[in-house]
């Protein structure tokens, strides 16, 4: 196969295929939780916070290093995400307002200071701009060892604290009632899916990375009704979509990286709600009109007969 | 109103204990200075209308939710370090039943307290698991999705997490709400099970017309405490008029639940 071998020797495509692969594993199995526990877009909200973070981080340190960049993005999106749990906490405002106004301030002001930077025409402006879209193509080997690096990191904490945020999903007050501290894990929880938005942010870009977030977890429960299996098939369907569009978009007509790679994962996505045997959308459809056939079936069997022919 | 109250004994250690419990929500107290003891060993129901504070008197037992103001003990000591001791079978609708897992793994989560840090439940956890779901007539349904289960047989499930926990007080919300007639005899099995066994049960219920068949200690609510102590002496027409005489007036004049409403009526 030729596309294996230039995965393998090719030095941008493998960059770019692991960066992805490791970008889709990571924000899968975490996205899950975040999906469990009805915070699809808390994903969404951490990633247009992280923008002002980005230019912040730059505007300090004049480094355009990922990792100081990144850092900058992760404080600032996780302040905005607490800003966001304390705002549904403490006030009567709903979560989907309280989403909407964090999203929208944070992101505008990170535009502006985009802008700034820009106008400042300092030379090493050049991008910062790519976080928007994401620019996967520009990964080099260093960034793919940051996202291995922290990807890591953020598994040991979720292999560590298993079960305890297996717990504080299913049911928060018996978490706490068996002296969980149930505040520290939810931030915790959410910590963690800052780490997968940093990584998510230098491929996908700030838009996109709810779909990545959402989408591998979303995909993985139409096929199972086990939470380790969820995590497991989130992180494949997260890397499979993450290398099928890393492979693509090099290969093919220089097509953008980010939007490929969630391309192929709504692809996978909207497989899995209609065909996934357990829950998916065509089954059960079949299913249901299956148990209508049979319940409302008249005694006479030849009536009976007549249907089932009918409908094969 | 002290009448009442049956002193325990000096040597006697209740099972809880509240001095001056007040909790508020947003400046409304919900709970007003309730004290309360309740000996080892009842079976105790906690009885009021709709907003008398019920589940949220548990839950500041439990240390689920800030107080305001108050003290709480369990068998003699502050409860924090108590909690080993404590069961909970919380109202069916604090999970989420589309939760990817199966009863005998939500009945396996009783046992995570005692597990500590990074242990997984083993063979002999899913064991106990089992035997916790026989003796809630479960045992058939171990593999099945939660969100399967009927309401009645998600109620014994979490019937059957609380046995694992092996306690010696269980808290029980309302674990008789909307349920069906196999799941409320379990339920009244399992209660009497508990009892014969010195163990100390507290349950939130609405129901007045069951109530005295189950239970043998009474603590009627309303905002404040209205009484407590053994079933009979406190089930009468008198206090059960100043627990929801209160509450009707409540519903009907639709205003602002104050402390002082609670025992306005009389």
């Amino acid at each position: 196969m030729n596309i294996l071998s230039e995965l393998i020797f090719d030095y941008t495509l493998r960059n770019v295929a692991l960066g992805s692969m490791l970008l889709g594993i990571v924000s899968g199995v975490l996205g899950s939780f975040a999906v469990l526990r009805r915070q699809g877009l808390l994903g969404d909200a951490l990633a247009h916070a992280a923008l002002p973070g980005i230019a912040i981080a730059f505007m300090l340190t004049g480094s355009r290093s990922t990792i100081v960049l990144l850092l900058g993005a992760g404080i600032a999106g996780w302040i905005g995400t607490m800003l966001f749990l304390r705002i549904v906490k403490d006030t009567t405002i709903s979560e989907d307002t309280a989403l909407g106004v964090i999203l929208s301030t944070f992101f505008g002001f990170g535009i502006l200071l985009l802008t700034i930077i820009q106008n400042q025409n300092t030379a090493d402006q050049a991008g910062l701009n790519r976080y928007l879209f994401g620019q996967a193509a520009a990964l080099v080997a260093s960034n793919v060892r940051t996202f291995a690096i922290l990807g890591g990191l953020a598994f040991l904490i979720l292999i560590v604290f298993y079960k305890e945020f297996k717990l504080l999903s299913f049911d928060a007050d018996f978490a706490a009632s068996i002296g969980l501290r149930i505040r520290s894990l939810d931030i915790l929880l959410t910590s963690l899916l800052v780490v997968a938005v940093m990584i998510g942010l230098q491929t996908v870009g700030v838009v996109l990375m709810a779909a990545m977030v959402i989408g591998p977890g979303a995909a993985a429960r139409q096929w199972t009704d086990r939470l380790v299996t969820m995590l497991v098939l989130a992180g494949c369907f997260g890397a499979l979509a993450g290398v099928t569009g890393a492979v693509i978009s090099v290969q093919g007509a220089r097509l953008p990286t980010g939007p490929m790679i969630i391309l192929a994962l709504t692809t996978i996505v909207l497989v899995s709600l209609f065909f996934a045997p357990k829950h998916g959308y065509l089954p059960e459809y079949l299913r249901h009109r299956r148990n209508r056939r049979t319940l409302t079936a008249p005694d006479d069997t030849s009536v009976r007969d007549l249907r089932e022919g009918g409908a094969a | 109103m002290a009448a009442l109250e049956r002193q325990p004994m000096a040597d006697e250690t209740a099972a809880v204990a509240v001095h001056d419990l007040t909790v508020a929500y947003h400046d409304t107290p919900v709970l007003w200075d309730v004290d309360l003891i309740i000996p080892p060993g009842t079976l105790t129901a906690i009885i009021g209308p709709n907003g008398a504070g019920k589940s949220t008197l548990l839950k500041a037992v439990l240390g689920l939710i800030p107080v305001a103001a108050g003290t709480v003990e369990i068998f003699g000591h502050s409860s924090p370090g108590q909690r080993r001791l404590i069961g909970y079978v919380p109202q069916r609708g604090s999970a989420d039943w589309t939760f990817p897992t199966n009863a005998l793994d939500v009945v396996t989560m009783g046992m995570y307290g005692q597990l500590g840090w990074i242990r997984r439940p083993g063979k002999r956890e899913h064991e106990r698991a089992m035997y916790a779901l026989d003796q809630v007539g479960m045992a058939d349904y171990a593999q099945r999705q939660i969100s399967q289960l009927s309401g009645g047989q998600q109620q014994r499930v979490f019937l059957a997490r609380a046995l694992v926990q092996n306690a010696e007080l269980y808290f029980m919300d309302e674990p008789f709400a909307g349920v069906d007639a196999q799941t409320e005899i379990a339920i009244v099995q399992l209660l009497h099970t508990l009892r014969a066994e010195g163990k100390t049960v507290i349950v939130v219920h609405h129901d007045l017309e069951s109530a005295p068949e189950y239970f043998d200690w009474l603590v009627l609510l309303n905002i404040r405490k209205i009484a407590s102590g053994p079933f009979d002496e406190i089930f009468t027409q008198d206090n059960l008029a100043r627990t929801y005489g209160g509450a009707m007036n409540l519903v009907r004049f639709g205003g602002q639940v104050r402390p002082e409403d609670g025992v306005a009526a009389r």
